[in-house]
């Protein structure tokens, strides 16, 4: 692999890396005078749909095609939602941008909102980062003072305002329709989709969702242009004619029994095992990995024999993982029991439904007690059929919920039960000898300290 | 309602500071929640009544979106410092949970409760997003980072609880 030079982190190190001052010492807002100066909002729409960007949130969701979504001609307004509600377990990448270089976040925000003709943005920030709402309001503070936000930007007629919005420690917030549904106000249920957010989304009018690393990377392409962008990653595998390639730099967390955790920058496409090698300084202790996420929870577990799995959009999936998620890493070592693991998934994703579709409520919730009483020596080898069962049914896969958090509440009970059986059986006869047998049913567990 | 008035004036012009930010007053819920929060460490049925009549909505819709979040408290004030220590799984991998349980037994307390006099409360969360310094917790404003039980004493040490 050729030497990589980070860009998305380029600058994060340098002092007072948050001020306007350090930014514009470093060429910052030079993309936006040059854009704002010669170019239309179609031209950036295409320049991003050319350099197949996709979004770096989850769903990897290719960005310039979200934008060509919006209704044409549409009168207005348009809105802009910046998704900050950074919370799936183990990433912390947008917080690194938003802490570090603000201005970077602020200069993609401002060319994508030129882009989808926005003259509102809102940054749905999440409650958990005071730092971060520090750091952007002082940057946001600097813009207008510097007119690179409000009426008439840089002279351009073109305005924009931008607007902190903080959550209140919900997860499900970072679903784009749940986080348009807190935006306005309301209890975080994700909407049915159609109608998708770019056609009546905050407000009920045309709105674009999109992550913090996204727009930043939306910065970069306008700065180095579409060939460079696509320079980096993996190009498309031609035996998938729906595969739009996973290209640029990315931002990868890694944590958890790890040596250095921290986030690193690398090119799309590089392996679980280098990251955790090459960045991470290897396993914490000299042991080994037992198993890895390969981008939050929500997308499953590698094993230790499948972690030369690509992280790029693709990788994942080809090991029975969801997919490439946010990129963020967490590895388990050799002397971690997987259903101490999985116990702790099962906690998140039950504190976390929203509640509003029934079998990710139910399902979430059911799944956490069963694994309660397989921890407290209590497990029959009928609860692992009866786990599967609910990791099989709930998700959007599945068609019996409106948002995507059940797959990924699904992924981790799916990965760990079908690729650490052994293991778990053993847990189960280990620990309840004279009943692990058992078939018939048993009275549920109380749910301990959910809340 | 013939209760007192919660609402300060200060809380008041706060809150509508924040109306010209949005196309309808709605929206302003979740910003008037924190304010008044930010104030009053809890959120009162009072308090409700009087940001729905704010935001001219019905007080069941600001309850309906205030109980949707279990951050904001109703019954009575959170502690001068609101701990949240992190038990997902990066923290968890790394002792988090342990930590948790230490800092609760030291301060006599269970998760989601304050210690008698009002200094602190701890809860248990979700990730907080600093994973490369796990395990962690969130006290206040200030991240507190790679947490064992020393750290978590001192910690209790310097709010005078230990």
């Amino acid at each position: 692999m050729p030497q990589f030079q980070p860009v998305l982190l380029a600058n994060v190190h340098n002092e007072d890396s948050h001020t306007l001052r350090a930014y514009e010492a470093v060429g910052g807002y030079q993309s936006l005078r040059r854009v704002l100066k010669d170019n239309s909002p179609d031209d950036v729409v295409e320049t991003v749909k050319n350099s197949a960007l996709r979004g770096r949130g989850g769903a990897g969701f290719p960005c310039g095609l979200k934008w060509t979504f919006l209704p044409k001609d549409h009168p207005g307004p348009i809105y802009f939602c910046l998704n900050a509600d950074e919370s799936e377990p183990a990433t912390f990448n947008n917080r690194i941008l938003m802490e570090e270089d603000p201005h970077q976040v602020l200069e993609g925000l401002i060319l994508s909102s030129f882009a989808t003709k926005t003259s509102t943005a809102y940054i749905y920030l999440r409650y958990e980062y005071p730092l971060s709402l520090k750091r952007l309001q002082g940057a946001i503070d600097e813009c207008y003072a510097a007119g690179l936000l409000g009426k008439d930007i840089l002279g351009s007629g073109y305005s924009l305002d931008v607007f902190i919005h903080r959550g209140a420690a919900a997860y499900i917030c970072g679903e784009e329709t749940g986080l348009i549904e807190s935006l306005e106000g309301k209890r975080a249920w994700p909407r049915i989709k159609p109608p998708f957010p770019a056609v009546e989304g905050v407000f009920r009018k045309p709105t674009v969702v999109n992550n913090v690393e996204t727009v930043a990377c939306v910065k970069h392409i306008m700065d180095r242009g579409v060939e460079w962008f696509k320079s980096i990653g993996v190009p498309p595998n031609p035996d998938n004619p729906r595969d739009a390639g996973s290209f640029g730099p990315k931002l990868y967390c890694i944590s958890g029994h790890i040596e250095k955790p921290g986030c690193y920058e690398a090119p799309l496409g590089i392996t679980a095992r280098e990251l955790i090698e090459d960045f991470g300084g290897g396993v914490w202790k000299n042991r080994k990995a037992k198993a890895a996420v390969p981008g939050g929870i929500s997308m499953g577990f590698l094993r230790h024999d499948e972690l030369d799995c690509p992280l790029d959009f693709n990788g994942p999936g080809k090991y029975d993982c969801l997919g490439l998620g946010t990129a963020a890493v967490t590895v388990v070592d050799d002397q971690t029991s997987m259903i101490d693991v999985l116990h702790n998934c099962c906690r998140f994703y039950a504190h976390e439904s929203c509640g509003q579709c029934t079998p990710c409520r139910e399902g979430t919730s059911w799944a956490l007690r069963m694994m309660d009483r397989i921890r407290a020596g209590r497990g029959r080898l009928i609860d692992l059929e009866l786990l599967l069962e609910i990791g099989d049914s709930i998700g959007i896969m599945p068609g019996t919920t409106i948002c995507g958090l059940a797959d990924g509440a699904a992924w981790p009970i799916k990965n760990v039960i079908r690729k650490w059986r052994d293991e778990c059986e053993d847990y189960i006869k280990t620990t309840n000898p004279s009943g692990y047998m058992e078939t018939d049913p048993v009275p549920a567990m109380d749910l301990v300290q959910l809340h | 309602m013939t209760s007192e008035k919660i609402l300060t004036d200060q809380m008041i012009a706060e809150i509508q500071a924040y109306f010209p930010r949005y196309p309808n007053k709605q929206a302003v819920t979740l910003p008037a929640l924190h304010i008044v929060n930010a104030h009053l460490r809890h959120v009162p049925l009072q308090a409700v009544v009087e940001i729905a009549e704010l935001l001219e909505l019905h007080p069941a819709e600001v309850q309906d979106t205030l109980t949707f979040y279990g951050f904001f408290k109703q019954e009575k004030p959170h502690g001068e410092t609101r701990a949240w220590v992190c038990r997902s799984i990066s923290c968890a991998l790394r002792g988090g949970e342990e930590v948790l349980a230490h800092l609760c037994e030291t301060a006599g307390i269970n998760p989601g409760e304050t210690t008698p006099d009002g200094k602190l409360t701890i809860e248990a969360a979700e990730c907080l997003g600093a994973c490369e310094f796990a395990p962690c917790m969130l006290a206040g404003e200030d991240v507190r980072k790679d947490l064992d039980n020393a750290k978590a004493d001192r910690f209790l040490e310097e709010l005078g609880i230990r």
